[in-house]
């Protein structure tokens, strides 16, 4: 594979795409590498292809032959060296997604000095591994990731990996549209709401004024109304099919094992647009790190997934019976299914399909005007302490019965107290005052954060994310704040209200400490994604900040992060939903030198 | 009645058509994102696009002539600036074109939901053929009224206006009830056009339609229109009823 010419044939790139399908299996089994880094240079063209999901042929572009890419396996402080070659008629890019790197290496046109690659061109990434665990690489163009230019890259550490595992397995997922990008995003553009194909109807209407009275039902439309705003948008794109490793849910990929192992499943979520909750229903897993870095091993039975962020977790089945991986977008348009078997061929249960939420005011700006200065100065980690079980317990089960217009007078002192960083995935399982079992919880599923958890069970908390190593984080010297925000009627996405290059870029000085409080004042959730350094999410673990390259920021809420500004350079700082960015919502992070003049 | 064109009728429609030229050509260069680094150029363009919307074309079954009628509008350019097309008009089932409107505008984002638009107005029919200036906002209101309003100058600089609102009401995904209402009203008599002073006419429209894509949906409804005030004594003296009940069927699709 490494031999393959340049000028490659389409006989050729068949050929390729073969082996790279079975370096797909051979990553199966720790120890074996898809590509021998030491060795001579990777090569990964990019050309248009076809995939074909549950039968049906579409669209798409590869890198390596194969959807997703090949894996790319390495070890820590290894030097690698990648040619691409671009048989696309339009330029490309490859993004190194976590990858602590040189700048001009990263991959992402017009920062750093990076010209995308053209038509018939050959780029030589060439780059020292710095880190180890599980990141993806992807095209960082137009909208190229969307159609298939996204693959694994595992790490294993130079040293003893602490995490102990008898099978390894990629699971990465995505998101897959027959349509062109370009198409979709003219759509969106042109036509509100055109993939809602939730929307509140008259039907609804109804039944919420039969469950909630008349004229709660009444204020709670008008109160949307006046806003302008739609309570059922969750997602942006739908006629998704949500793929496992490129697979559909009929075409099922599965990975094997014997009872007893220890499967590490590296999860990762290359999707375009679409945030998951992923669980395997019969099956606790054990998340062991986030976004590459390890973590103290944290038990869950399921947790919410931003796009771009990747989840390592341990399963130990016992029994010798089939387990589906089972992955539902947000807005429950679909699921991604895999299933973990002894043997091939068998097929696990389809869980029962969780509800859709329908946003509240609460994910709609309780934040919006408020002076949010007095936050800075105050101390997060003890509000990881706060009660959260009543607040929710209240939230969820009383909402949807309350007066929406009196929730601004609320008490929104105590609202923003909380700890929003650890809301995105909140601890369900603790909240005894929830009920998830009543009617209402079962049809429909209140405000963002609700996942629709069952009560006994538990889903990760961005809080519960406890760094494996403790540091002794300098305190941040000033702090930087970045408005999330939107005009979601005409698709425009912006940071500060401003689009890409409207804007004037972030400046901070090498080796400054800073906090970046992002404050998101849409409604929809946003992985905030920093290229070239890994932030430090305050969720209230003071010495063991976990450290993240995306950080999901919930609707209407605020996420703190601190970094150390120590990798110099011109770094995108982006949502990485594609269609955001692709409509603004991108700036600049610049890390000067120290020199006299500053 | 009509004589030579007023100057200051003149002087507002050489400014519109200025305006709109200008316009154009800035939509482009204003949409492009400023570079304070030329050499580190993002590769992507913000995209051009277009969509034109027929919002209704329809048979109108009244009591008296039938017509087809229409209500199409559509745009070119990027976020912040557009050029806008609007049209509408009536004709007669076999017989003659009665009303037939065309508008071109420059429309500029001024916030979330509004634009400005400015730009010219001709009236194919009625006769005789008529320019205007216009002037106007377009967007979206507080539960979800998509609102246009319109200041007009004529080319003799007789002034009106005119305010439309409709809505969405999703029965289901696919059945979507659209009701409508237009207002026109002007400060002169307009004797040749049979336009009075003051409030000129309303109109109220009911329409259902069924969604068979997002982008195609036949449906059916009732129009009703009244003439008001002096315009309605105009149509009394020509022997026209001031109201206007109808029956329509139709579809609306776009791109």
């Amino acid at each position: 594979m490494h031999t393959a010419p340049r000028g490659l044939s389409r006989r050729n790139a068949l050929k390729l795409a073969g082996a790279a399908g079975l370096a797909g299996i051979v990553t199966a089994y720790p120890g074996r590498r898809t590509f021998a880094a030491s060795g001579p240079p990777l090569e990964l063209p990019v050309e248009r292809t076809r995939i074909t999901i549950d039968g049906e042929t579409s669209n798409a572009i590869a890198i390596g032959g194969s959807i997703p890419a090949p894996t790319l396996r390495w070890r820590e402080g290894e030097e690698v060296i990648v040619h691409v070659t671009n048989r696309l008629d339009e330029p490309t890019s490859i993004h190194w997604h976590g990858l602590l790197i040189q700048g001009v290496m990263d991959g992402a046109p017009g920062f750093n000095g990076y010209q995308p690659i053209m038509p018939g061109q050959t780029y030589t990434y060439c780059f020292k591994l710095r880190q180890a665990g599980t990141y993806w690489y992807h095209s960082h163009s137009a909208s190229q990731e969307q159609e298939g230019m996204y693959g694994a890259i595992v790490i294993e550490p130079a040293d003893r990996d602490p995490v102990r595992a008898d099978r390894d397995y990629v699971v990465l997922l995505s998101d897959h549209t027959p349509e062109a990008p370009e198409a979709v995003l003219r759509k969106l553009k042109v036509s509100e709401g055109y993939y809602n194909n939730g929307k509140r109807t008259l039907v609804d209407f109804f039944r919420d004024a039969g469950r909630d009275g008349l004229g709660s039902a009444m204020r709670d439309r008008l109160d949307w109304g006046k806003m302008r705003m739609d309570a059922t948008d969750l997602a942006d794109v739908t006629g998704y099919r949500f793929l496992v490793n490129g697979k559909g849910s009929r075409d099922n990929w599965t990975a094997l094992y014997k009872p007893g192992e220890r499967i590490r499943l590296r999860i990762i979520n290359g999707s375009a647009m679409t945030i998951f909750d992923v669980r395997i229903p019969g099956l606790s897993m054990t998340v062991v790190a986030a976004d590459g870095q390890n973590v103290v091993p944290v038990k869950v039975d399921e947790f919410r997934f931003g796009v771009g962020e990747t989840y390592d977790v341990i399963v130990m089945p016992t029994e010798d019976k089939p387990f589906t991986f089972f992955a539902e977008p947000i807005d429950r348009t679909g699921f991604a299914r895999a299933t973990i078997a002894t043997r091939q061929g068998m097929e696990g249960e389809i869980p029962e399909r969780r509800p859709r939420a329908v946003l509240t005011m609460a994910d709609m700006g309780m934040t919006h005007g408020m002076d949010h200065d007095p936050m800075a100065g105050m101390d997060h980690d003890p509000m990881a302490g706060m009660d959260h079980g009543s607040m929710q317990g209240m939230d969820h089960s009383s909402m949807p019965g309350m007066n929406h217009g009196s929730m601004p007078g609320m008490n929104q002192n105590s609202m923003q107290g909380m700890d929003h960083s650890s809301m995105a995935g909140m601890d369900h399982g603790n909240m005894p005052g929830m009920e998830h079992g009543s009617t209402a919880s079962q049809n429909q599923a209140v405000g963002w954060a609700d996942a629709g958890t069952p009560p006994d069970a538990k889903a990760l908390s961005y809080a519960d994310l406890k760094s494996f190593r403790a540091r002794e984080p300098r305190a941040p010297t000033h702090e930087i704040e970045i408005q999330l925000t939107g005009m979601m009627s005409r698709y425009i996405w912006t940071l500060n209200g401003e689009k890409f290059d409207e804007g004037a870029p972030i400046r901070v000085a090498y080796g400054d400490r800073i906090r970046i409080k992002f404050v998101n004042t849409t409604m929809m959730a946003h992985p905030m994604h920093l290229h070239g350094m890994f932030v430090e999410l305050e969720n209230g673990q003071t010495d063991r900040m976990p450290k993240k390259h995306v950080v999901l920021v919930p609707p209407g809420q605020v996420t703190s992060v601190q970094l150390t500004a120590d990798e110099p350079g011109e770094w995108p700082f982006h949502c990485h939903l594609l269609y955001h960015m692709a409509s603004g919502m991108m700036t600049r992070f610049i890390v000067e030198p120290r020199t006299a003049s500053l | 009645m009509r004589t030579t064109m007023t100057s200051p009728g003149r002087a507002a429609l050489t400014a519109v058509a200025m305006v709109l030229v200008l316009s154009t050509g800035a939509a482009r260069a204003a949409d492009e994102p400023r570079l304070d680094h030329q050499s580190e150029r993002f590769h992507e363009e913000p995209p051009i696009l277009g969509t034109l919307l027929v919002d209704r074309l329809e048979h109108r079954w009244r009591d008296g002539q039938n017509s087809v009628d229409w209500d199409i509008q559509g745009w070119i350019g990027g976020d912040t600036n557009k050029l806008w097309f609007n049209s509408e008009g009536s004709k007669v089932v076999d017989g003659k074109l009665e009303r037939a409107e065309l508008q071109l505008l420059y429309s500029r984002m001024v916030s979330e939901f509004w634009d400005v638009q400015v730009g010219v107005r001709h009236d194919l029919r009625p006769e005789p053929q008529t320019t205007y200036g216009v002037l106007g906002f377009q967007g979206l209101a507080p539960y979800f009224f998509d609102v246009t309003a319109q200041l007009f100058v004529s080319e003799d600089g007789d002034l009106s206006a005119r305010i439309e609102a409709e809505s969405d009401l999703f029965i289901t995904q696919k059945l979507v009830l659209q009701p409508f209402a237009e207002m026109n009203a002007s400060a002169h008599r307009v004797s040749a056009l049979h336009v009075g002073q003051g409030i000129n006419d309303v109109e109220l429209g009911l329409r259902l339609r069924y969604e068979v894509t997002k982008e195609f949906a036949p449906y059916v409804g009732v129009n009703w229109e009244r003439k008001l005030g002096e315009t309605a004594n105009i149509a009394r003296d020509h022997g026209e009823d001031p109201n206007d009940l109808a029956f329509v069927a139709g579809v609306r699709f776009w791109f």
